[in-house]
């Protein structure tokens, strides 16, 4: 049973999608899709558990013995990635059946949810493979299919940012798809573990050195890291709100799982040290935070400020990375898991002011907090964790990370982490003065508090966000066994 | 003169890649700049497959008196990436009728100054 599970993540919402496609429109694609995430959420909560208390994993795919097969590895790393997708899959769903049904018309409900189904197989696909160039199909399912989710918002502005998504997505695939051509053509393997210990020896050409750099940028793409991150502003304004929250939770952060294990697992570490890559992270964090949470400021659309601010947040992650110590990497684990908590829980609460709604802008939601006090205090609390206030999961990560620039003596990085979250507490402070400040504009229409379908997810999160804000056995330590498992060498 | 002859493939490889991004990035009409996409991702399929060949060698099918055989590894995933290729291709352009429904246009300059007047 144990090693199945690892395919059977893949597997179940692979089989589940064309499935859910075809069942009759009402809300019984929605309870199957539903069925399902929760699903792939237990087993992957069961993997990682299987994987803290009995070591690795591996499955070979077909009874193909690895390098000549492909294998799934899964270690604390991919184990704990694999959960926060998984989870936050089975938060979205019951969230989805409300906002999907006002969102997205009627007759393509069914494929909107199948859509999701593959979206959810590539990112847990990405999670689970060993594999190098399984990486890349499972990014571009992943990736196609939230092309197409995205191009079902409400406005016709989805359409293009879609478009755009899918050039910018698709370059970025392709580079990612270079680079592993030119690994391939010196080790001659594509199984993680094999070219592992094949390109210790061939680190010296150029064609190694050539395949790591659009590797790189290619995953610098689909990570949205500064300045290649022009796509996801527009791409989360405008996708439907469950997308918004399902895809600002997970995609990005499966993208820096991958950057982790290409950067650690793949290459040899003193590789990735020889190479500028390391600096190039710094600046480009650094960058990213101080260039997109100013953005955020001026936003007057409450899905682009946040949009602009995930964009930061992928900037912290970047420092951590940059950092190359245990302790970097640990503060880049640590918030990948509490970023996905605070971005899933407010963009749900967003979405549900849409759903009242009908609009996020600035000046449409005017004094909104006080009929919807229950969406107000979401937005309250995971602006809170977002800002990196002691009690919430942003401090835990914020608190690592001033720890690994600390330890470094980046005294740069760490006026820049610091600023970051004074450029935070001022969007936020706009949101919350819009929401609850504002005299109410006179719209004519007696706004009510959301629905419990929408609340109820959105407050999961929120509590989790708190939960794991003041008990971080979980978080931390298995963000630091999945370091230790990276084999991070410098201290 | 080697240089540039023993490495033929990878030049016209480079060349079909710059030639792809470039259309991708220059062009401002929808159809255009996914023709640039298909040219950029055909460039990495020459990559691939010429990359699998072996001086001398035959197609990788077990046959008598042939001792050396071209690498099939390469052909087998660029079949994989074709199809991702062609589905990233159909979207595209089911994106683009889309544009063409809604706006009227698929040229970029025109969305974005429809999109502003608004």
């Amino acid at each position: 049973m144990g090693n199945n599970i690892s395919l059977l993540l893949v597997v179940i919402p692979l089989i589940a999608a064309p499935v859910v496609a075809v069942l009759p429109r009402g809300r019984l694609p929605w309870a199957v899709a539903l069925l399902i995430t929760s699903l792939c959420a237990v087993l992957a909560g069961m993997q990682l558990w299987m994987v803290l208390n009995d070591g690795m994993i591996s499955y070979e795919l077909g009874g193909w013995a690895p390098p000549w097969g492909i294998e799934y590895r899964i270690d604390a790393v991919n184990a704990f990635v694999a959960l926060i997708v998984a989870g936050i899959a089975a938060v979205t769903l019951p969230y989805a059946l409300l906002s999907v049904e006002q969102e997205i018309p009627e007759d393509k409900v069914p494929l909107f949810y199948s859509a999701m189904l593959l979206c959810l197989t590539g990112l847990l696909g990405i999670t689970q493979t060993g594999d190098i160039f399984n990486v890349f199909v499972f990014l571009e399912i992943s990736s196609l299919s939230s092309y197409a989710l995205i191009s079902l918002g409400r406005e016709r502005q989805a359409l293009t940012s879609a478009y755009q998504y899918l050039i910018m997505g698709t370059i970025g695939a392709t580079f990612f798809l270079i680079g592993v051509g030119l690994v391939y053509s010196q080790t001659g393997t594509l199984n993680m573990q094999d070219v592992a210990t094949i390109l210790p020896g061939v680190v010296h050409l150029k064609t190694v050195d050539t395949g790591f750099a659009f590797i790189m940028i290619g995953i610098a793409l689909k990570l949205a890291l500064f300045p290649l991150h022009l796509w996801l502003p527009n791409a989360y304004t405008y996708a439907p709100s469950v997308v918004t929250a399902f895809l600002a939770a997970t995609a990005t952060k499966v993208a820096v799982y991958v950057m982790l294990r290409i950067l650690f697992t793949v290459f040899p570490h003193s590789f990735a040290l020889a190479t500028p890559a390391e600096e190039l992270f710094i600046i480009a964090g650094i960058a990213s935070i101080i260039i997109a949470s100013t953005y955020a400021i001026y936003q007057v659309d409450i899905k682009r400020l946040l949009a602009y601010s995930s964009v930061a947040q992928i900037g912290y992650m970047a420092l951590g990375i940059g950092f190359a110590s245990a302790t970097g990497v640990t503060a880049a684990l640590i918030h990948l898991f509490n970023h996905a908590l605070m971005k899933g829980a407010l963009f749900m609460a967003v979405g549900a002011i849409i759903y009242r709604v009908g609009a996020c802008r600035m000046d449409q939601i005017h004094g909104l907090g006080r009929a919807m006090p229950w969406t107000f205090g979401a937005i309250v609390l995971g602006g809170l964790s977002l800002i990196g206030v002691p009690g919430t999961a942003g401090f835990i990560s914020k608190w690592y990370l001033m720890a690994a620039a600390l330890e470094q003596s980046a005294w740069i990085s760490v006026a820049v982490i610091l600023f970051g979250s004074l450029l935070a507490v001022v969007y936020m402070g706009k949101l919350i003065e819009a929401l609850y400040f504002k005299p109410v504009t006179d719209s004519g229409k007696e706004v009510t508090e959301a629905p419990m379908l929408l609340l109820a997810p959105t407050w999961v999160l929120v509590f989790a966000n708190i939960y794991f804000g003041l008990d971080t056995e979980l978080t931390v330590g298995v963000a630091e066994t999945a370091a230790a498992t990276l084999g991070v060498v410098k201290p | 003169m080697d240089f540039f002859v023993g490495h033929y493939n990878y030049w016209v490889v480079v060349l079909l890649m710059m030639v792809g991004l470039y259309t991708v990035i220059s062009r401002g009409n929808f159809i255009k700049k996914v023709i640039g996409l298909n040219i950029f991702q055909v460039s990495v399929f020459f990559l691939y497959i010429s990359m699998g060949t072996v001086e001398g060698g035959a197609a990788p099918i077990i046959t008598e008196g042939v001792t050396v055989y071209s690498n099939p590894l390469p052909h087998v995933l660029i079949l994989t990436a074709i199809v991702v290729g062609v589905a990233t291709t159909a979207l595209a352009l089911a994106l683009v009728v889309r544009i063409k429904e809604s706006y009227g246009t698929i040229e970029e300059d025109e969305i974005h100054e429809l999109d502003h007047s608004l």
